[in-house]
């Protein structure tokens, strides 16, 4: 599928929902989208484009914490990152992993790291942290101990 | 179901990536396992927060002892991509040279370790000592046989010399005949066929589930390599061909690493042959706000490095996935089904550097008593070798 197929694909998929597209270059484009919409263009992505899901990166920008999903399409080069911007005050969104096992432990990872919740993950606890880790302390928070 | 538990780990000072498998056992058969990770988790993300640009590509250096050059080669790129910077030609050259000289010395070090799992433990000694000339040739152009400290961002760090061209290339040309020795004593082995074909399977749906990466995704027939799907370096201006193997099984993932070896030869000495003259650093200054995303293809397949700029002299964010992220959580789909005796080369067979297989113990589920520990597995492994060696009239290998 042609990069320009799969990027107006999304644009459809998303409509109102779709808050900003930037195509920072010829291989790396940046969706930032609802969370609402976010399992649907990621089923979208991994089971009929069948991208690659690469990673999430979690990011603290103390308004808010954003996840960037990376998706990589081998055939063409290209990383498409859907971005979901999280309000502090609900940190929950809807869990990839029951679409694809690939997303477990990266969600685990974001979830005692950063806070955020993710509904419907099968085995939700820690990855990385001791069991016995403080609750409500995330490392990567920058809100954290304040 | 009375089920034997057989701890693996959690880690080794030889292993560069601390994992703890609780194999799950009904009699010989695996029917269960639990992966731990973070036994060693040093939140590297976190400190490169409190780095300049600069400093954070010997951090990453220090994540992985062996394809220590994989992350900051993907930072790097991360770096390049978040300004748009055009980095000088001599540089992609140089770059690309290093990243295929890891994956040489990593192919070999791999095949030391399942050599020596499956009890061939001559292919152990003989390709640890092919690996050391090309530790020689790191020595010679950046002073180190590990931790080379030749990327930055923008470009690379020290230049190479021409003179040391031919000895580089004869060095190289010199380890081809021992990898044909290799390849053939792997494919002609009937007994190496008995104990690796079909052993650990990962279909291409596997493959997908699980997203893995590198030579583990390529054994299975999917041809992924962010080398040439994204080309970056200088991996576009030498002609070479991405190996894959239908198969999936432990074989496949030995066959597809043996002919990488070649492919990677053939990138540097063409690499030496057409590198052309000029600087080697775009000397960057400043690192504007943004965000940027870097990959390189490691000798165990994707590192991708995120990295967000708020404009300051350290990275917003920086989010780091080694492979073997990806490829150890596909192991729970491998060895469920298979033999104890099998699961050390199949844990072994998505090149984690699995030295922390010296820890497993079986231990007895119900009393917690101790019943072998990593040697007797090992022993394990390789006396299933012998056995099938006397089945082949062949003589014994201890």
């Amino acid at each position: 599928m042609k990069r320009e197929s799969i990027i107006e694909n999304i644009k459809v998929r998303s409509g109102k929902d779709l808050l900003e597209f930037t195509s920072k270059s010829k291989n790396r484009v940046y969706f930032t989208i609802n969370k609402n919409i976010l399992a649907q263009i990621a089923k979208y992505l991994f089971s009929d484009v069948k991208a690659r899901f690469s990673t999430a990166s979690g990011v603290d920008t103390r308004k808010a914490v954003e996840i960037l999903y990376h998706f990589s399409i081998d055939e063409i080069g290209l990383i498409i990152t859907l971005r979901v911007i999280l309000d502090k005050s609900s940190l929950e969104i809807e869990s990839l992993t029951p679409l694809m096992k690939c997303a477990e432990w990266i969600e685990m990872e974001m979830h005692e790291m950063l806070g955020v919740n993710f509904k419907g993950h099968p085995n939700l606890k820690h990855l990385l942290l001791t069991d016995d880790w403080p609750e409500g302390n995330y490392p990567l928070r920058r809100d954290n101990g304040a | 179901m009375a089920h034997k538990i057989i701890p693996i780990g959690p880690y080794h000072p030889l292993q560069e990536e601390p994992e703890f498998f609780k194999l799950h056992v009904d009699g010989e058969t695996v029917v269960d396992m639990d992966i731990e990770i973070g036994y060693n988790h040093r939140l590297i993300e976190k400190i490169a927060e409190s780095k300049n640009f600069d400093q954070v590509t010997f951090l990453v250096e220090r994540i992985c002892g062996i394809c220590s050059t994989s992350h900051p080669f993907a930072y790097v790129n991360a770096i390049d991509d978040l300004i748009g910077i055009q980095v000088p030609e001599r540089a992609l050259y140089i770059r690309t040279i290093i990243g295929e000289l890891e994956r040489v010395h990593s192919h070999f070090l791999w095949l030391g370790l399942a050599g020596h799992f499956l009890g061939y433990n001559t292919v152990w000694m003989w390709a640890w000592r092919y690996r050391e000339p090309v530790l020689d040739i790191f020595e010679r152009v950046a002073g180190n046989r590990q931790n080379y400290a030749m990327m930055k961002p923008g470009g690379v760090r020290r230049d190479m010399f021409e003179e040391d061209f031919p000895w580089i290339k004869k060095t190289l040309k010199d380890l081809i005949p021992k990898i044909d020795m290799f390849k053939g004593a792997v494919m002609d082995d009937p007994v190496i066929h008995a104990r690796t074909e079909g052993v650990g399977v990962l279909t291409k749906e596997d493959v997908h589930q699980y997203c893995v990466v590198g030579p583990t995704a390529r054994a299975s027939g999917v041809g992924i390599d962010i080398r040439k799907d994204d080309p970056y370096a200088a991996y576009d201006k030498v002609e070479w061909k991405m190996i894959t193997h239908e198969g999936g099984d432990v074989y496949s993932k030995a066959v597809v690493r043996i002919l990488e070896l070649y492919e990677s030869i053939n990138i540097i000495i063409q690499c030496l042959d057409k590198m052309p003259k000029g600087p080697i650093d775009s000397g960057i200054k400043d690192i504007p706000p943004g965000e940027g995303i870097g990959r390189h293809e490691a000798p165990r397949g994707e590192v991708i490095h995120y990295v967000m700029s708020d404009g300051g002299n350290s990275p917003a964010r920086h989010k780091i996935r080694a492979p073997s992220y990806m490829n150890v959580a596909s192991n729970k789909k491998a060895v469920i089904g298979e033999s104890i005796s099998d699961a050390t080369i199949i844990l072994a067979a998505v090149d984690p550097c699995y030295c922390c297989t010296e820890r497993m113990a079986v231990v007895d589920y119900k009393t917690g008593k101790k019943m072998m520990d990593g040697q007797d597995l090992i022993r394990l492994s390789q006396e299933k070798t012998e056995r099938l060696r006397g089945r082949h009239n062949m003589p014994p290998l201890h």
